[in-house]
């Protein structure tokens, strides 16, 4: 197993594991998008759905293990990577311009990494990790989203999850090895549409508890 | 006629690799618009030893862009803001009259400063060493098409074979990660039917020596090929990926 760790320990399979794990998470946020979208249902289609989701039981909890293991490895590996790169270059530039590459989803990768994770447990806190033995997934959600600062939380955690995927989807293409002149820029486009339907998506959700729900 | 302009120059002045750096301001008076960046270093440099100071030590030899000896950080691009070109082919009519420029060496820690905007590269030779190389006696110049090479894949390889080496790359790169250099050495080579044999070794000797010399990680900035000089796309990363991939995990190198 040497040459595998010899493979993935350099710079390269680094970036692999961050491009493999990274294009789980984008998995995983479609599925929960697609999910959530059942609050439009209104409370009884949305507890079916998360009941449902419960009742899956096993596969449930072993799906959770497997992204809480992804999960490490993208948070660890990105961490990695962010300190090597900052030491690549002990002495900075006085004057450091941009020959017009990098983006702002690019530039703040480490950051609005770091910023979702954060925002992964102060989420997993609100809605996860609660006893809900006298209430419903409806309730304690609407409840939560009551308060204007968890709404103010979580539109601004959406717009950070956009940020990184913008950069992100294109990217792990790139790192894949799958860069082609017929189908990068299709790629491109579909990273952009991808993070504003993150975004779009996910950031309504409270805004239509506090006003519509 | 000659058109002729007075800049400030801020330079990066540094003894020796140890000792402790900082800008110096300089004044660059009637400098020919026609003139070269360089041949502007040249005529301070002049005023600097009439004036009994030490000049400022910069790197060049051809002076027409073929080399990769030349290059400085020019008001905070690689090789100053003009695209596609070194700094040795950077004229002084893409400047202004009154401007202040800083200058100052590519910087990162695979670099090691010498003096003033002098660096050594060797990190890069370094990569080279490790497999950037075909093993066989070549012998004499073959017959013509006696191995077929189609006009799509030589176009292809002659473009990463334009990388001079320069480390402009490098030196753009927010990571100071060396992946568009090494990516066009492993692509010029990858591409050609002589490269094939010896591809999956290179490619996973060259990425270990590049990160052993301490380069940064490629994040896919795309701020290299922004400045290279030789316009290397990182569709040449792409490929690197691709013959890491291949040599990592489907060939018998280990
Ligand atoms: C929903 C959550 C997340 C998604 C969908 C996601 C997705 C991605 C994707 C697709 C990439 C690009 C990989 C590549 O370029 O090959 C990436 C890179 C990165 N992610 Fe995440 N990520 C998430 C959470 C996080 C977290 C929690 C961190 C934490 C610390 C993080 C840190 C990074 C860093 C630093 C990079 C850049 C790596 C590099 O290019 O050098 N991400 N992410
Ligand atoms: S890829 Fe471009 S910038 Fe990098 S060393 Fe080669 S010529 Fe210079
Ligand atoms: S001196 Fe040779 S490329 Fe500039």
């Amino acid at each position: 197993m040497n040459w595998l760790t010899n493979t993935l320990g350099t710079s390269i399979g680094k970036k692999l594991m961050m491009a493999v794990t990274g294009l789980s998470f984008i998995g995983f946020l479609t599925l929960h998008l697609a999910g959530n979208l059942s609050i439009y249902g209104g409370p009884e289609a949305f507890n079916a759905y998360a009941e449902k989701l419960h009742s899956l039981g096993p596969v449930l909890v072993a799906a959770e293990w497997i992204l809480l293991a992804l999960a490490l490895v993208h948070i660890a590996t990105g961490l990695l990577l962010f300190v090597q790169n900052l030491s690549a270059r002990p002495q900075r530039y006085r004057v450091n311009k941009s020959g017009g590459g990098r983006t702002i989803g690019s530039a703040t990768m480490p950051y609005t990494g770091l910023l979702i994770l954060l925002f992964v447990i102060f989420h997993l806190a609100n809605f996860s990790f609660v006893d809900k033995s006298h209430t419903t997934i409806f309730d304690v959600v609407s409840r939560a989203f009551a308060d204007p600062v968890y709404v103010a939380i979580y539109i601004a955690a959406m717009v950070v999850v956009a940020l990184h995927v913008s950069h992100g989807f294109w990217s792990l293409f790139q790192t894949l090895g799958l860069n082609h002149p017929k189908y990068m820029p299709a790629i491109t486009v579909v990273g952009t549409i991808l993070s504003l339907v993150f975004g779009i998506g996910f950031g309504f959700l409270p805004i239509y508890f506090s006003f519509f729900a | 006629m000659t058109r002729t302009i007075d800049l400030t120059l801020k330079v990066w002045r540094q003894k020796t690799a140890d000792a402790r750096g900082g800008f110096e301001t300089l004044h660059a008076t009637n400098i020919s618009t026609d003139m070269s960046f360089l041949e502007m270093l040249d005529v301070v440099n002049d005023q600097l030893t009439l004036d009994g100071k030490e000049p400022i030590a910069f790197d060049s030899d051809c002076r027409e862009g073929i080399c990769g000896q030349c290059g400085a950080v020019v008001n905070g691009h690689p090789h100053g803001h003009q695209k596609g070109t070194t700094l040795c082919q950077l004229h002084m009519r893409h400047f202004n009259n009154g401007d202040t420029i800083v200058i100052e060496p590519f910087r990162a820690r695979a670099f090691k400063l010498v003096r003033d905007l002098v660096i050594d590269r060797g990190a890069l030779d370094g990569i080279i060493q490790a497999g950037g190389y075909i093993s066989v006696n070549a012998g004499g110049a073959p017959d013509a098409n006696t191995i077929p090479v189609s006009q799509e894949k030589a176009d292809l390889a002659m473009d990463a074979a334009a990388c001079i080496g320069c480390g402009a790359c490098v030196a753009a790169c927010p990571n100071a990660s060396a992946m568009l250099f090494v990516s066009a050495k492993v692509s010029h080579l990858a591409l050609l039917p002589q490269g094939k044999p010896e591809a999956a070794r290179r490619a996973l000797a060259m990425v270990r020596r590049m990160d052993e010399l301490c380069f940064g990680n490629c994040s896919n900035e795309r701020e290299c090929e922004a400045e290279c000089p030789k316009e290397i796309s990182i569709v040449n990363i792409a490929r690197l990926n691709r013959e890491f991939i291949k040599a990592g995990f489907f060939s018998a190198v280990r």
